[in-house]
């Protein structure tokens, strides 16, 4: 309930600072020596949040659904793409952690690559991987345009679960690891029934980052793969009309922002009975 | 049959580097059945290190130990030991009674079986009512006397502790000191305990056993015979009379080089 109440306030509190600098902003934005350092204020640039809510309910296009309805659609569309990308980034991530924590040498060999793989622009590598899988296949299933789009989601997704995971398994405490060799545990039964829950705090911080990042992998997948039908399509769709109608360009955003939304739930839900008796540890992630 | 024999055992750290340690050098240490041995000397003194090769979590460099008749690994794998470190390390995300289930869980034991044994053993340590509580509602005596629990649930003849009221303030020391000696009393558990405590060595153990560091080796065994293990046995002569010959041995075993090495007595 309090947390109900303060996420409240922060959307209140949102909702002021726009309106607010609207009011009292330069709707030509304040230049300072040749520099723009406030961004304009007129109506083209910041709509009311009233209109953007009212262009909600209006059809898309003379005729067409109304513009809550294509971005609810999009968002389901973008929503599946999002969760298979998180879903492999997650595995990817986990199964990198777990051989990293057990060979020392894949850490060190690993680890630099692993990092180095964030690095690389995303707009570059999309084409890339619509170009490989081109002609794959999946056993009986062909390639489809939206699982390169996954890809690229998961590509995204796997960085933070694997760094924070490994973090995670490497917490535990010398003496609840001798604990376990001295019950005559092997490597396996250590990294079920101590490693692993120790590695929850961990985890779920790490799953909120790839969560966050599958959606901006799965936004930017669809727009540099041309892949039709989700969010992604949608924001760069809306924001060609941006000078005739501005207040549509956001309507595409607050989509993008409730698939946000929607993957931390999904998270939190399933944070909620894991660490229900656990105290939660400070992470510092990457 | 001795619960613990360690032979002409040498432990080297760090072989052939500019760090190299000798943390234990020709150490010979005989445990009998049912006794209550302790390991007491300065921090250095390869106290710990001695514990850990009975417990085999780290090999010898050279000689033999023998756990219950058979090699350490054996003993290990048999899960003839139980042990308990200083911090309790209790494992947070399980309950009381699941922890202490832990070593029989790993053991094969079923789940009934399991239950029944964790119930007996935090009724033994006095916490029966705690079963369904986690390690963090507890305070740290509490989870101390958990771990306690968890060594013995196994039922193991064999009793390996390093230190473990070490972090625990003295009241709550003395009464678990009293409650550990009733279940080796009552289980008929042989004992090795490693401190730093001369009245905590003394109160508790049939021998102690004196260590000296800069090679770690053992300096004497001091045999104690306490008529009874009571609060009034603390205030006794013989009591204070076998903390003195501890605290004379480990000053002999501080002075270093100088201190005349007698052997231990072989039990």
């Amino acid at each position: 309930m309090r947390r109900l109440l303060a996420a409240l306030a922060g959307l209140a509190g949102f909702v002021l600072l726009w309106e607010g600098y609207k009011l009292v902003g330069n709707p030509e934005g304040t230049v300072l020596f040749g520099t723009r350092v406030l961004p304009r204020a007129d109506d083209l640039s910041m709509p009311h949040l009233l209109d953007v809510a009212r262009r909600l309910g209006r059809p898309e296009l003379a005729g067409g659904d109304p513009v809550w309805q294509v971005v609810l659609r999009a968002c389901v569309f973008t929503l599946g793409i999002t969760a298979a990308g998180f879903a492999l980034g997650a595995v990817v991530g986990l199964l990198l952690a777990v051989a990293m924590q057990r060979f020392r040498i894949v850490e060190r060999g690993l680890l630099p690559y692993v990092i180095l793989s964030q690095t690389v622009p995303l707009v570059a590598l999309a084409p890339l991987v619509a170009g490989w899988s081109g002609n794959l296949s999946l056993g009986p299933w062909p390639w489809r345009d939206w699982m390169t789009v996954s890809v690229i989601a998961a590509y995204l997704a796997f960085f933070p679960v694997a760094v924070g995971m490994l973090r995670g398994l490497q917490s535990t405490s010398a003496a609840g690891v001798e604990l376990m060799r001295s019950y005559a545990a092997g490597w396996w039964r250590t990294l079920v029934l101590l490693r692993l829950p120790a590695a929850l705090p961990y985890l779920f911080p790490a799953l909120r980052l790839a969560g966050a990042a599958a959606v901006v992998g799965a936004v930017v997948g669809e727009i540099s793969t041309g892949t039709r039908g989700g969010i992604g399509r949608l924001v760069i769709e809306y924001s060609r009309e941006a000078t005739s109608d501005p207040a549509k360009v956001y309507t595409a955003m607050l989509g993008a922002a409730l698939l946000g939304l929607l993957v931390a739930a999904a998270v939190s839900l399933l944070e909620r009975p894991l660490m229900r008796h656990r105290r939660h540890v400070e992470v510092a992630t990457l | 049959m001795n619960a613990v024999s360690v032979e002409h055992v040498t432990k080297v750290f760090n072989t052939g580097r500019a760090d190299e340690v000798t943390a234990l050098s020709d150490v010979d240490l005989h445990v009998g059945q049912g006794e209550f041995v302790s390991l007491i000397g300065p921090s250095g003194c390869g106290k710990s290190t001695l514990l850990r090769l009975i417990a085999d979590l780290t090999p010898p460099t050279t000689g033999t130990v023998t756990v219950a008749g058979g090699s350490a690994g054996e003993a290990r794998r048999r899960q003839a030991y139980g042990i308990a470190f200083q911090q309790a390390g209790l494992f947070e995300w399980r309950t009381v009674a699941r922890n202490v289930e832990l070593p029989l869980e790993l053991h094969g034991a079923g789940r009934a079986q399991r239950r029944s044994r964790a119930r007996e053993m935090l009724d033994l340590v006095g916490l029966g009512d705690f079963a369904g509580h986690y390690p963090a509602q507890l305070s740290g005596g509490m989870q101390q006397r958990v771990a306690i629990a968890r060594a013995l649930a196994v039922s193991p003849p064999l009793l390996l502790m390093d230190e473990p009221f070490g972090a625990l303030d003295e009241m709550t020391r003395e009464r678990l000191q009293g409650e550990l000696l009733g279940i080796c009393a009552a289980t008929r558990t042989s004992t090795v305990f490693v401190t730093h405590s001369i009245s905590e060595a003394v109160f508790l153990s049939d021998r102690v056993v004196v260590m000296s560091p800069r090679p770690g080796r053992i300096v004497t065994a001091v045999d104690v015979a306490l008529p009874a293990r009571d609060e009034a046995a603390r205030q006794s002569p013989a009591f204070f009379a076998a903390i003195t010959a501890v605290r004379q041995a480990l000053r002999g075993a501080a002075d270093g080089a100088n201190a005349t090495t007698v052997p231990a007595a072989a039990s």
